[in-house]
């Protein structure tokens, strides 16, 4: 029996990302001032993105793939959590849950994702996404002693346990019909064997779909969504509504376009009424919200349908302003929740949109930052999230579906109502309640950093984007 | 022959048996038509010359997990199940939607050709035999998700000490 261990170098990232969860989890135990984890989580995932750099290739039998594609995503999942501990830091401790499991578990999560995206074959695709979404649940539902923060874990548990067993039975049809899980074997087998047309394949493709579409919340697969946003903590929301959207999206389109590529015609007939649907669903429910969470929740439905016209597109270019789009949205979303957090305090909740009324009188800098985030998820330049938009219709349009893009636009359209409600509100109202603002230094700084991103992306996004596109290069 | 019927028969039996689990009104009904089901979920591995999977299929399953349900059970001191209108309502809905699942599924068994089998043939099992050969790929081809499962279950154990030890404070 000869064993010759795998060439470990191209993993380095998880494995880094691996040690320094089980340390912040070990340490936990010996520090009382839980503040240095959240600073120690933070330098740790800047060392994980700096080995990022050398990191790619293919190991163990192609379970594991680096590349261009796997290592934009984690970029994504990097800023996601470096923002999300920032704005944890002061709210956890409002909240009374200031515990060091929080960070262990984020990183965890955060290490799901990165498996998911570097995943090569469906049953390391799978074990990413339950490492990925196990955390998630015990983080919704981590402020124990609120009963919405449990319901919310709860529901999200069921209905991810639900999907993840439409995701097994999928991956166990293609299993059957192909004798094989990695995803380059499979698209090789189906154009081999002419299984192309197999109504069993088609089934499985639904499966996957159904599957992929919980964790992306789209519409008819959102229910869970609202509940969840809702009564998490903030930050684990903004938390949960870029990382494991990210990492969904990221599934979705190696699975599909690298071991489904040849029966595109097929899953872009199914994405098509998904896409449009969720966008209908998020766009319109979220007119008639008034927390603050619930209408960002659908309005994170919307921005999953928008980014699903860069899979539906189904070429390279698609699927870089895809990821583009994510980019943008994981800077917009968390800048957004930072402003939420911080109206956030103690005895006050702070989520209702009434409560945004007037704030431009009392506290300028607030309204102004919710301004621009608002601004940048309708859309409106300067802000990155026109620039995102713009790059993912180009290139709906480019791939000649120009009928969609003009669906988007319309929704977009629509979306502008509730995003401008609560400028006007910021703007145009006096003040009803009197606000606390509970800054903190950490906070802040993810305000500045979001902000700024949010702003320079708008007016120089060639960086960004030419980042993209070489990344997709070689996928 | 003799194995096709003895698939029948435990197919048959583990269908009952699944449906007599779901819908006894008393917790602690369920979970013994439970045990009896994973059993014969055990015997299927068996017909399959895996008999490794059917004692770990009998002592995780049957031994530890189903005990843990009756402590559930027995803890909440359940007699009969809780009707919430609010959550089962809406069951005409869900039946027409698990019928309509289940027209498909037969559908696509029409389709479905099965992959040609891999190098673990019966006979190389039963030369290696059947721990053996499990072993050896859980620890070579599949070292990877072997070690992604160990994860989980670290964050299993951390979840259920953060949820359920913690004291609450007010």
């Amino acid at each position: 029996m000869n064993f010759q261990l795998p060439n470990l170098s191209p993993m380095v990232p998880e494995l880094t990302m691996t040690a320094l969860a089980l340390i912040v989890l070990l340490i936990d135990l010996l520090i009382k001032k839980k503040e240095i984890l959240a600073l120690i989580s933070m330098a740790g995932v800047a060392i994980v993105a700096v080995t990022l750099l050398g990191s790619s290739g293919v190991t163990f039998g192609n379970m594991f793939i680096s590349d261009g594609y796997s290592s934009f995503f984690k970029l994504i999942f990097f800023i996601n959590v470096i923002l999300s501990v920032l704005i944890s830091i002061k709210y956890i401790a409002i909240e009374r849950v200031n515990y060091g499991e929080y960070y262990s578990l984020i990183l965890f999560s955060t290490i799901g994702m990165m498996i998911m995206a570097s995943a090569g074959d469906l049953i390391v695709l799978y074990l990413g996404l339950e490492l990925m979404a196990l955390s998630t649940y015990i983080l919704a539902g981590f402020i124990r002693h609120d009963v919405k923060s449990n319901e919310a874990a709860l529901k999200y548990f069921l209905l991810g346990a639900f999907s993840s067993a439409f995701l097994l039975y999928g991956i166990s049809i293609v299993y059957g019909l192909t004798g094989t899980t990695d995803l380059k074997a499979i698209a090789s087998f189906i154009s081999e064997k002419g299984l192309a047309n197999n109504f069993s394949l088609l089934l499985s493709v639904i499966f996957l779909t159904v599957a992929f579409g919980f964790k992306i919340a789209a519409a008819p697969f959102h229910m869970w969504a609202p509940d969840v946003y809702e009564g998490a903590p903030t930050s684990i929301t903004a938390f949960m509504s870029v990382g494991p959207k990210a990492a969904g999206f990221a599934v979705l389109g190696r699975v599909f376009m690298v071991a489904f590529v040849s029966v595109k015609v097929d899953w872009v007939a199914i994405l098509i009424p998904l896409s449009i649907l969720t966008m209908a669903v998020g766009n319109i429910v979220a007119l008639s919200q008034t927390n603050i969470k619930r209408m960002l929740a659908y309005s994170s439905i919307a921005h999953a349908g928008y980014a699903l016209l860069g899979i539906i597109t189904a070429n390279n270019e698609g699927l870089a302003s895809m990821m583009n789009y994510l980019m943008i949205y994981a800077f917009m979303n968390i800048g957004a929740f930072a402003v939420i957090i911080m109206l956030r305090s103690e005895g006050f909740k702070g989520d209702s949109i009434y409560d945004y009324e007037g704030l431009s009188k009392t506290h300028p800098w607030a309204a102004a930052l919710m301004l621009i985030f608002m601004f940048s998820l309708t859309g409106i330049p300067p802000t990155a999230g026109f620039i995102g938009k713009l790059y993912i219709f180009i290139s709906a349009i480019n791939a000649g579906y120009t009928w969609l893009v003009v669906v988007a636009v319309i929704f977009s359209a629509i979306s502008a109502y509730f995003y401008m409600r609560i400028v006007m509100y910021m703007y145009m109202r006096e003040p009803k309640v009197t606000v606390t603002l509970s800054t903190s230094l950490p906070t802040d700084f993810a305000l500045v950093i979001t902000t700024v991103a949010v702003l320079v992306i708008g007016v120089f996004p060639s960086f960004l984007v030419g980042l993209a596109r070489a990344a997709i290069r070689g996928f | 022959m003799i194995q096709q019927l003895f698939f029948a028969y435990f197919a048959f039996v583990i269908v009952v048996l699944s449906l007599l689990v779901i819908t006894r009104k008393n917790p602690v009904h369920s979970v013994l038509w439970m045990l009896l089901l994973f059993f014969h979920i055990a015997s299927l591995y068996l017909l399959l010359n895996a008999e490794f999977m059917a004692a770990i299929q009998v002592i995780v399953y049957a031994g530890g997990i189903l005990v843990l349900f009756l402590f559930a059970v027995f803890i909440l001191n359940i007699r009969e199940e809780l009707r919430i209108n609010k959550f089962i309502g809406a069951w005409p809905t869900g039946l027409t939607f698990a019928v309509g699942l289940l027209v498909v599924i037969i559908m696509s068994i029409k389709s479905f050709i099965a992959a040609p089998p891999g190098i673990y043939s019966i006979d190389l099992i039963k030369q290696e035999t059947h721990t053996k050969a499990l072993g050896k790929l859980l620890y070579t081809e599949f070292l990877y998700p072997f070690e992604v499962t160990s994860l989980i279950l670290l964050v299993a154990i951390i979840g259920a000490i953060v949820l359920a030890k913690r004291r609450l404070k007010s």
